[in-house]
């Protein structure tokens, strides 16, 4: 067996209940919904699985989904911390347990009521009364007024714009894109529902300089995402999506949306993901047809281009212009329209996504998508794929 | 309109008087000009310097024998425990204006006094004052107030010996209630979220509660940090101490939080990082919300007491 992770294991499945405001079923029951329909998707049942991934924010341990389920004994359960950093890093985990033989089959999910309960956009004052080293973190920033995650990211974006002189237009160039490929997603929140740029100008200011077009959905719903070995996978109903990178991050100095105390306030912990999903796979940006780069915020898109490389620093709001990243563009993003126009689903919808445009499946399909980017929750440690053919 | 008159069962003046009475109120002060010299009740005398330096622990050799520190320019012209600056003096006048108005507290009173030469014992010495400006009203985080500026001048016989600029922010003292929402007033400020605090981190916020601003300091290499943790990252020695900080700093970013509703605030907060002078960076909200703030800005930290047991520091802009 050699070494790396490149390649040892495969994506067979992906599933997901819909996507809206009020989903009127508990955050159990939406996971399960979304694991049921990823295995079938597979061709598995649930007493194939031997393993469970999921966020430490998840409000549904393995066990309860298990149970819910009929698996059965699980041979693997692991959970990942930091939020939406978490999304690529659950795949990650079940690739590294497939690749050791710790596990056969892995499922991943996240599943929440984001919109109809607990909102993450609200002030969150629980988090700044946790008595551990996250709320001790929190100390600095929750009781002057930095509460909300939108103002966490209003600040780098602020100091981006001093530095590089990007505008509030070049943000809102992510949103129209988003939105323009949501409006063809039937399954996205936002189908059939473009926006302008003028549009994105005149939303009000949730925390200038971030306007409310700038800032994603919040959601009800869950996805769940099935990793295999290649052999099984290759037995499948699907064409198997090869991992052919996984990789997590966090840089020097790093914090939980208040990294601000490094020279440059930037998100080098993409940085860190970026260089290992390249040397893992041994492919560069050039190889990469399309990505999903998560958007809970528009500045952050732009400075994960950065970050991985496809432009230099400071030199994203040219690399955007002019339909880059919508449909026929160089580089299309978030194809399924992202958190803002599909649905805030913590990242894992953009895994869903990557694997449809590998697989050839996608309702705004890439031409020759062999390989697809994918990154988790930025602003916070993070992690980012690499999806083959 | 009658007077404002406070009542023991309402949180607010029932009645405001409205800025535009202020402002005419102030231009009928400033009109008034300097007032007549009201002389000092006493010649500067040896005792009341000597008292004056034992005060201070001032040393300096040549304040005892015969000349006057410049600092004490003021003290001479003090109108006693029991005396007054006269019915046309316009500090008072204002004072009492905007008392009317419902801007009954003070703060953030500054001065800055000239000296054109040294005063001896025997001169004695005269004070006139005038209305230099009433500006506002300014949304500031103790309140919204009005800047009164003042300017005083000192003479011996018609020679000029020292003058002073002094400002005083009057303002409108928000509504304290502790439970449920305020009427009509400003948030509740009990429900301002609260720092977690431990054995690592509660030197910073003792410093806060005495207006310090406490930057924890490596006492092995010297290694200056924020926010503070046990062990120094640089060295990893534990042995830790700190240093009062300046407060002087400019903003390296900010933001404007318009929503969501925050509890205990009032919307919208001005929240800048600031980089202070000792090379470490600082969250913290910025007091008035200035429109036209930016990147480089300078500010000076100054004191937000929530309560007994808390004291959140606030940038106030130094321009």
């Amino acid at each position: 067996m050699s070494r790396g992770l490149s390649g040892q294991a495969a994506i067979a499945g992906i599933g997901a209940t819909e996507f809206s405001k009020e989903s009127g079923r508990s955050e159990l029951q939406l996971s399960a919904e979304a694991t049921l329909a990823a295995l079938a998707d597979a061709g598995l049942a649930p007493a194939d699985v031997d393993g469970l991934v999921t966020f430490t924010m998840d409000n549904t341990s393995e066990i309860a989904l298990a149970r819910e389920l009929g698996m059965g004994s699980l041979r693997f359960f692991s959970r990942i911390n930091y939020g939406g950093g978490a999304a690529c890093a659950t795949v990650q985990q079940a690739a590294m347990a497939v690749a050791t033989g710790v596990a056969e089959v892995v499922v991943c999910y996240r599943g929440f009521n984001e919109r109809s309960g607990q909102r993450f956009g609200q002030v969150q004052s629980w988090a700044a009364a946790q008595v551990n080293t996250n709320g001790l973190d929190n100390a600095w920033t929750y009781p002057h007024g930095l509460s909300t995650p939108a103002a966490t990211v209003a600040m780098q974006a602020r100091r981006y714009m001093h530095e590089y002189g990007a505008t509030s237009e070049d943000f809102g160039v992510v949103a129209v894109a988003d939105r323009k490929h949501a409006a063809t997603n039937p399954d996205a929140f936002f189908f059939g529902r473009p926006i302008t740029l003028e549009d994105h100008q005149s939303s009000r200011m949730i925390a200038d300089p971030l306007r409310l077009l700038d800032c994603c959905q919040e959601s009800d719903g869950a996805v769940a995402i099935v990793v295999t070995t290649p052999e099984r996978a290759a037995d499948l109903a699907q064409v198997p999506v090869s991992i052919v990178a996984a990789a997590q991050g966090s840089a020097g100095d790093q914090f939980v949306m208040t990294s601000y105390y490094r020279d440059d306030i930037g998100v080098p912990e993409m940085g860190v993901v970026g260089r290992e999903l390249w040397r893992q796979s041994g492919l560069t940006h050039s190889d990469i047809a399309t990505a999903v780069l998560y958007d809970h915020f528009t500045p952050y898109v732009l400075m994960q281009l950065e970050e991985l490389g496809f432009c230099g620093r400071g030199e994203a709001p040219g690399f955007i212009a002019n339909g880059a990243i919508e449909l026929g563009g160089r580089l299309p993003l978030n194809t399924h329209g992202g958190q803002l126009g599909e649905a805030y689903i913590h990242g894992m919808n953009g895994i869903a996504e990557g694997v449809r445009q590998v697989r050839g499946t996608s309702v705004n399909q890439v031409d020759e998508a062999h390989h697809v980017l994918v990154t988790a929750g930025t602003g916070v440690p993070t992690s980012g794929l690499i999806l083959s053919k | 309109m009658s007077a404002s008159v406070d009542s023991p069962s309402s949180v607010e003046p029932v009645e405001t008087r409205s800025h535009d009475w202020i402002m005419a109120e102030a231009e009928r002060l400033k009109a008034q000009g300097e007032t007549e010299p009201r002389l000092a009740r006493d010649a500067v005398s040896q005792p009341i310097i000597n008292a004056w330096l034992e005060a201070m622990e001032e040393t300096d050799p040549r304040f005892a024998d015969g000349v006057a520190p410049p600092a004490m320019a003021q003290v001479w012209t003090m109108p006693g425990l029991r005396g007054s600056r006269g019915a046309s003096d316009p500090l008072s006048g204002a004072m009492a204006m905007l008392d009317a108005a419902g801007y009954t507290s003070v703060l953030g009173t500054n001065c800055d006094q000239v000296y054109e030469r040294y005063l001896r014992v025997g001169e004695q010495v005269s004070v006139t004052t005038r209305l230099d400006s009433v500006v506002g009203p300014k949304q500031t985080g103790v309140g919204e107030g009005y800047f009164v500026t003042t300017r005083n001048v000192w003479r011996v016989g018609d020679e000029e010996v020292a003058s002073m600029l002094f400002r005083v922010l009057k303002f409108k003292p928000r509504a304290r209630v502790s439970t449920g929402a305020t009427d009509g007033g400003g948030p509740d400020r009990s429900q301002i979220i609260r720092p977690v605090v431990n054995r690592d981190t509660e030197f910073f916020w003792e410093g806060t509660r005495h207006g310090e601003l406490r930057l924890q300091r490596c006492n092995a290499c010297g290694e200056l940090r924020h926010p503070p943790g046990p062990v120094c990252p640089v060295c990893h020695a534990m042995d830790r101490g700190h240093v009062v900080a300046s407060g002087r700093g400019r903003i390296f970013s900010f933001l404007v939080h318009h929503a969501p509703k925050m509890p205990g605030r009032e919307l919208p907060v001005t929240i800048a990082l600031v980089d202070l002078e000792e090379g470490v960076r600082f969250v913290a909200d910025v007091r008035g919300n200035p429109e036209d703030l930016a990147v480089g800005d300078p500010v000076v930290v100054g004191w937000d007491k929530v309560d007994d047991e808390l004291t959140l520091p606030i940038w106030e802009v130094a321009r």
